[in-house]
Order: C-alpha cells, then structure tokens, then sequence
C-alpha cells in the first residue's frame, strides 16, 4: 500500500521560514556592519541561510564580540552565545518559553523600546543599547519593580519573572503613575502560568509610588 | 508532644514574609534547568511523529549524522513499532549548537505506514471506530462501578429532578519552563543531571535504574523550577534520552522540549463529560445521584473525576470509562479529577435548588457535611454580598448583565513520612538546612527558612537553605497531593529543635542554669527564670570552635494534618452582545491549616484562582479529528490566563487549627463551578460545558430566545 505510506522528513516551520526571509535582509540591508566579520560576512551576503558573521552587540552597557549566523536571534546569543574570547554570554535572565512572540518571557529593551527577543535577529540588534533583566539594578540597588516585585511576592516560580519586571519597568518609565487598566495593558504582553498577577498588579503600584 | 505553639508566641510563623529567592528571580541570576550553560555542552532535540497512528516503516539517520556539528543521532523507535500519537518520540540528536540540532532533525527521515486515528472521545466510541487498543473493548476500558444506598427508592423520596450532561475538554499543563534536562558524565559511572523536576530523588532513581548505576553515582539538581503543576515527576524519556546522549559524547548536553512537544506530549488533564440524573426532596436533601461517564486520558487511562463530590448523598450509582484516543497521555494536573468533577457537581446543584425553588447556597448548606465549609459559607457570602445576587437568574437589564455563583472542594495534603532533613549551626553563627525536596515555585525554601529562624530566634535570611539537590542524601518526596510542606515541616522543625537542645547544652554551664530553662529570644539565647543571663547567638555559637551541631529530623504525626476544605464565589459580568464572560470578582476562603507563611499563601490560592479561571473560560486542547493533530500547541491558540482576564481576587487564608497541611492544589478546584454558577444567575442559561467561551454564551441565548 505505496499510497498509504506518508514521508515525515524535511519541513519548514513557520519561524524558520520568517527567519528565513530575514537572512536575505539583514544581508542586503546592513552589509556594512556585517562586513566587520570578513569572510564569512560574504557568505552572508550571498544569502546562505547558515552564513555567519562576527558582530558587536551592546549589552547592558558591555560591548559583546559573538559570531552568529544570519537566522540567530538575540535570544539565542543572550542565553547560549558564546564571545570571540570563548566566554559564555549567558544572560539567561531572559527566558525561552514560547519561541514566537506569544509569552513576553524573553522581552527585553532595545533602545528602551520593549522588544521579544525571540522575535528579533541578532544582527538586528546591532548597533543599538540592550538592556536585560541583569542590566535593570544599579550595583546592589535593586530597581524599585525589583524591590516591590520581592516584597509582594510577585513572583511564584519566577520563570516568567524577568520578562515581567522588563516590561513593568519600561511600563513605569514612560507612566510614572499607571492606572490597574494601564498596568494591565502594559503587562499584557507578558504571560504568567503561576497566576502571579495580582501580587504584580500591587507590586507595580508600589514601585509607582518610588519612582 | 510536639506543637507549633499559639499565634500569639510566633514571631514569624504565619507571617507575612517575602521569599528568599526572591532577589535572584527578579534579578535573573536565578538559574533554572533551562538556563544551566556547561563547558562544552551540546544541544539536545527530538524528533516527534507528526503522525498519530503509524507503523514506523524506516528510519535513517544517516544525512543527520553527516551534517557538520552533528555529534550524536540515535534512534528511539524501533521499525516495525507503532506510533500511537503525535508528538511521540523518534529519534533524537547532539548538536553543538541548538540551531544545528534543528536542522539535523530535519536531515533525518522516517516511513510511516499511516494507520486509521481516532482523536476524539467521539471518532473513538463510535460503533465502527478503529481499534487502537488491542486490550479494551471499543476502545474503552471495563466501566468503573460504585453503588451506595437504593437507588430507584431514594429517587421515589425526590421531589424534583434534574437530567443534564456536564463536560470539560481536556488542558494542558502548560509549564513555563518546559519539560527537560542537561545530562553530564563526570566519568562511566557518575552522573549528574539539572533536572526541570518536582521529584529529585524519583529521577535520580529511574535514572539510576535505567544506566545500572548505584543511586547515589546519580545526582540531580533542581535550584529552580519553572512550573509542573503535577506533570514533571520522572526524567521521562527525554531525561533518559539525553544522559544517553551525553554518554556517547562524553559532553554534557542540554534537551529542552519545544513549546509543542509541551503540549503533546508533557501531560494533560483529562476530559470529563457525565451524563447525571439527580433528586432532592422537598425540604432540599440530595436523596439520589445516577451518573454514567467517561474521559480521556490519551492513549493510557488515568481520566478519573470526582462524582458525586463533596456533598452528601445517600442513595447513588455511578459509571466510568476511560476512552481511549491517540493523543498523548495525562499525567497529574493540579488537584487530578476533581475541578472538572466539581464544576459538575456545583451546576447540578444549582439546577436542583433552583427546580425546589431555594437559594443555592441554602441548599449546600442542607447538603454538605463539612463544618469548615458551612463557616466559609457564611463569611464568602458577607465578603461578596451574596445579597446582591438575582434572585431571578438572568433578571438584570441591559446589554451587560451581572450573575453571582458559588462553588466548593475538598483536599486532602496532610503530608508523610519519607523526609530527612538535617540543620546545622555553626560556629560563626551560620546555620543551614538541608533536605531532598525542591521548590517548584510554592516557597518551600522560605518556609523551611521561617520553622528554623523561628526556632533559633534569627531572621529567615539568616538561614543557608540547600533543596533541588540529592547529593547530600536526604531525600524527600515529590512535590505532588499538595504534600510537601506537610511532609517537610515537621521534620525541620524537629531537626531545628534537637541542634537548638545541643547547643543549650553547650551553653547551659555558662549561663549558670538548667538546660530546661534556656530560651532563644532576638539573636540571644537567655534564661527564662532570670532575664538578666542572656548570652548573644554569635558569642553561644562561637563556643562550637571547629565543633559544628548537626542534627536531623524526625517525621513528627502531631505536627501536620490532612483535609482542607473550600469555597469560592464569583461575580461575574456577561455582554450579552458578544458572548464574553468577564469575571468582576472571586472570594477564595480557603483552608489553610497552620499557614507558614501567609504571603506565600497567598500567591498559591491566587494562583489556583486564576488556573481555575483559564479552566472555566479558556482552557481547551483542541484535536483535529481528520489529520489527528493538535490544533492549538502553542501559546497563542491555546490561551491561559493573562493580565486582562484578572478579577479582583479575595484570598482568605481561613485558618482552623495549628498544624501545617498543604494548599498547592485545592484552591483550583471550587473556581470553574463558580464561575459557571455565576455565568447562571446572570444571564438564566446554562453553559454545560467548559470553556465558557463566547460562542456558548451566544448559542444558549439564542436557544432561551427561540
Ligand atoms: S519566548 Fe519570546 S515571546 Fe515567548
Ligand atoms: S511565576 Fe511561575 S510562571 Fe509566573
């Protein structure tokens, strides 16, 4: 029964077809910085879906040296890159959870703009101020999201933690007195299976107060 | 005899106290399985069968082996196997980086002789449905019988009945941080896994038993976790898969399932769909209750519920199947059996009070036996204005239309033996704790902090805590029947008191004073009948020199108890326009026993609320019965609760006496009843079945209408 039987082998995920697209752009849009990485950014630009690239990204103040392909997202060289000196990146504060933009667990700041960094390529990111869950306390000074986070135990397991106080900072940054409807609407990027919400609600409100 | 003492004595039990991992959760220092980066370690994927139901034809490797970066590819099925669901396991693969193992995943390649599926509870009890269990006749198993009491007599005392069918879908676990592992091989013989886990020591276990290895040559680590809710108890197979893989290497490897493998195969709640005929008499006693139902638990059984629940009745005959469907098996999901069982229960008893006329919760109060609960009745009832509701379900004006519902459960979390646990004080006044449980986010490191600080007279923070870990041999139960603070606590508190009993000893000649005598009071150890000798902790402690006390605990009966019992109410607004439930408002009285921390305690029955919420509204795998997929395996299709699906939420720890029992489960179970309850009084139809959703709403609108 030839007909019956059915091939599982290559296919294309939605995502990997989107970063796909997103090789043939980044190589024929930002070239130049690309081109820091030699020979390999030649490969890139012929639009290889696994050419690589050195490239330099500013990360909570700290300038990182990593080699990516043109598919690597910022998440990925946040959580498993390693720099040209062989050191781990790992800022695993940002968290993988949902892989395509749903679950806010990896959302950091780029420019101070909130951003997924699943959903963003590394060589996007270049050029630009990245600012992670790490980079939010000043030395020991917690941020006040932080403390007030801490205090009214916002948190339960914690994994979705990181992606919350990013955006309850950037949140408070921009509205240093938010309504519950506009704490809502700013965290509503973010998802929390531990049903920490209410605790959030009130930390934030308590944050607001210090800011 | 043992005790937690009073309330009045306490100066941190039953407080309010934030937890000790608090400052690396929010910093992002805290480092869970998924977040664990070892020297050299290579990345870890699976490839899963797209197909439900398939004879595994051929497998070949070999294009994935050739890719560069490729380090390991080894097969799980074995040809001339079935597979039996989607999402089931083929092979899997080393990489050196993640991206690397994805493409390798794709390089290899599988026959499957596809074969008929059946997915749903309905494709597979149809009469010429396929066969997918040689075991079980039309795919079902032996129905499950009970019988108490005279059935037809007690339905010959009742003065109203009522006929209907309840049913919820099944969910999914949803863990944040998904299912998995990193596997390293210190050398042949010794293991050590970061295991996403609620049980360190049953993974150390299966995974000792799968390489042949002394237990203690295995050692697993949890200093993290990120959500299991009941499904992370053994390795699985992608625990063992990946020490597998690190053992060839000889490289630690790191396999995280991906947000779909998740949800197909990670565990799930099973379905309930119950067909109830019940009666009450005239002056409101449940006197007869016939229930014929079934559920799914994939491809295995396991998809039991509560029915009836917790409410007395006297005369009753019920009938269970598990249906069989090829979709990946149920595991253990926050309070197993009993939010569908009792969503099920709490709208029959709705539909019963309203056919003899009596208000809802009168008609509990008539019917439940427990005391505990007719208490909470009372108070959830002030603290929602239960005065407020309908009183005519579905007569409020307008497009918006408001409703109020009550709901109950019933827990057991008494805890039990199996704990060891030592604490140590040392000399520079340090003291630390350590036992083989682990925190799967309820703040079990905080409380052990809170028994021992309260114990010595130091702050929490002033206690080392070491869970997540099986390597210093103390090993504790999973994290599972909300057990585990009952399970740990009485044993801290008792390894707390032997070390605090020695180093009295220690101190008493100094002091002048008999040993029985000594007291801890603000970092000072003094002497009870004379205020004046006091010594501090530090200078006590000092005396150890290199002399550290080391004490374990002892499971202690008197310490703990089971049985919790709770109520919630919901005010809920239903727009009659668009079908979309918003709930205003839920009153969780929850019992709580000796709440630890009160905080913490909190969050959990917060956090139970809002599962049951996402249950009530939202919640549903969903199967495509023609392909046999899964339709909503991502977090964007399936929808748990977010920032605008949250009421205002009362939680009242409802403490009734001083023993520690657990509160991880039961506050999930009253909430989808109410809410349903709530959905009823508001606009005076009934939504049967879970997830209230909006095109329910509309549907039985239209029907009320027509
Ligand atoms: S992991 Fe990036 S949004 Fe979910
Ligand atoms: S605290 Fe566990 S997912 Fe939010």
């Amino acid at each position: 029964m030839p007909d019956k039987e059915k091939k599982q082998g290559t296919s294309i995920s939605r995502r990997s077809f989107l970063k796909g697209v997103g090789t043939g752009t980044v190589a024929a849009t930002v070239a130049p910085s690309v081109l820091i990485g030699g020979e390999k950014a030649a490969d890139a630009q012929e639009g290889d879906a696994v050419a690589s690239a050195t490239i330099q990204l500013n990360i909570n103040g700290k300038p990182y040296q990593v080699e990516v392909e043109a598919r690597t997202t910022l998440l990925t060289v946040l959580r498993d890159g390693i720099d040209t000196s062989g050191n781990n990146v790992d800022l695993t504060g940002a968290k993988l959870i949902c892989d395509r933009g749903e679950c806010g667990g990896c959302t950091v700041m780029v420019d101070g703009s909130l951003v997924y960094a699943c959903m963003m390529l590394a060589m996007d990111a270049q050029d630009k101020q990245i600012t992670t869950v790490e980079g939010l306390a000043d030395g020991d000074d917690l941020h006040p999201v932080q403390e007030a986070f801490i205090q009214h135990d916002a948190l339960m397991c914690g994994f979705c933690t990181p992606g919350f106080v990013v955006s309850s900072a950037a949140l408070l940054s921009e509205n240093t007195k938010p309504t519950l409807e506009e704490i809502k609407v700013g965290l509503s990027g973010n998802t929390c299976r531990c049903g920490t919400y209410p605790f959030i609600f009130d930390a934030v409100k308590a944050a607001s107060k210090k800011m | 005899m043992a005790s937690w003492g009073e309330a009045s004595e306490s100066r941190l039990i039953g407080k309010r106290i934030p937890r000790l991992s608090g400052r690396d959760k929010v910093t992002g220092k805290a480092k869970y399985t998924f977040d664990i980066n070892r020297p050299g370690m290579l990345y870890g994927r699976i490839l899963r069968s797209e197909i439900a139901h398939a004879n595994v034809v051929g497998v070949d490797l070999s294009e994935a082996e050739a890719l560069p970066g490729v380090k390991a590819v080894i097969q799980i099925v074995e040809v001339g196997n079935k597979i039996r669901y989607q999402g089931q396991e083929i092979a899997a693969v080393a990489a050196e980086t993640d991206d690397i193992a994805k493409d390798a995943i794709r390089l290899i390649h599988v026959d499957l002789e596809e074969l008929p599926h059946v997915v749903t509870e309905a494709d597979a009890m149809a009469e010429d449905a396929p066969q997918i269990r040689d075991d079980w006749a039309g795919n079902q198993s032996n129905p499950n019988v009970r019988e108490e009491g005279d059935l037809e007599g007690g339905f010959a005392q009742a003065a109203v009945e009522v006929e209907a069918t309840y049913h919820a879908p099944v969910q999914t676990h949803v863990c944040l941080e998904t299912h998995g592992n990193v596997a390293e091989w210190e050398d042949e013989q010794n293991l050590t896994v970061w295991a996403s886990t609620q049980g360190v020591f049953g993974v150390r276990n299966d995974l000792a038993g799968s390489f042949n290895l002394p237990a203690n040559q295995v050692r697993v680590i949890t200093e993290h976790m990120g959500g299991g809710f009941g499904s992370k108890f053994g390795p699985g197979v992608e625990g063992r898969r990946v020490a597998e893989l690190a053992r060839i290497t000889g490289r630690p490897v790191k396999l995280m399932l991906t947000r779909k493998a998740e949800h197909l195969v990670a565990g799930n709640r099973p379905s309930m769909t119950q067909h109830v005929r019940a009666g009450a008499t005239g002056d409101g006693r449940l006197i007869a209750y016939d229930m014929k139902g079934h559920g799914t638990g994939g491809i295995s059984s396991g998809a039991g519920f509560q029915a009836p629940y917790v409410y007395d009745v006297p005369n009753l005959r019920t009938e269970r199947v598990n249906v069989a469907v090829n979709v990946g098996n149920q595991r253990a999901m926050r309070a197993p059996g009993h939010p569908q069982g009792a969503f099920a229960m709490d709208s029959l008893m709705d539909e019963l009070a309203e056919k003899l006329g009596m208000n809802p919760l009168e008609f509990r109060r008539i019917n439940d036996p427990s005391e505990v609960r007719q208490a909470q009745y009372t108070l959830g009832a002030q603290e929602i204005g239960w005065h407020r509701r309908n009183s005519v379900p579905g007569a409020g004006t307008g497009v918006k239309k408001r409703g109020m519902g009550v709901g109950s459960g019933q827990w057991g979390g008494g805890g039990g033996r199996g704990t060891q646990a030592r604490v140590t004080i040392n000399s520079d006044g340090t003291v630390e704790a350590v036992t083989g449980t682990q925190d799967i986010g309820t703040g079990i490191r905080t409380a052990i902090a809170i028994i021992v600080a309260e114990e010595f007279g130091l702050a929490p923070t002033d206690i080392m805590v070491t869970v997540g870990d099986s390597g210093p041999g103390l090993p504790s139960g999973g994290s599972g029947g909300s057990q585990t603070t009952a399970s740990v606590a009485p044993v801290i508190k008792t390894a707390a008191a032997a070390a605090k009993q020695k180093l009295f000893e220690r101190i008493a000649p100094q002091l002048n004073a008999p040993v029985g005598d000594l007291r801890v009071g603000n970092r000072t150890i003094y002497v009870v009948s004379d205020r004046t000798k006091t010594i501090k902790w530090e200078l006590a402690t000092g005396q150890l020199g290199m002399d550290s006390i080391s004490e374990g605990g002892e499971w202690d009966e008197e310490l703990r108890q089971g049985g919790v019992a709770g109520t919630q109410f919901a005010e809920v607004e239903v727009d009659t326009e668009i079908g979309e439930v918003r709930v205003i408002k839920i009153v969780a009285v929850q019992d709580c026993g000796l709440a630890i921390n009160r905080l913490t305690t909190e969050s959990q029955i917060n956090g139970g609320v809002i599962m049951g919420l996402g249950q009530a509204l939202l919640e549903e795998r969903l199967m495509d019965a023609l392909t046999g997929r899964m339709l909503n395996a991502n977090l964007e299709d399936y929808k748990v609760p977010g920032t605008f699906e949250i009421p205002e939420i009362k939680s009242i720890v409802f403490d009734t006496h001083r023993k520690v029992t657990g509160i991880g489960e039961p506050p999930c179970i009253p909430t989808p009843g109410a809410i349903a309850n709530a959905v009823y009084n508001a606009i005076g139809v009934r939504v049967r079945e879970l997830p209230i959703t909006p095109d329910k709403i509309l549907t039985a609108l239209a029907e009320k209408k027509a």
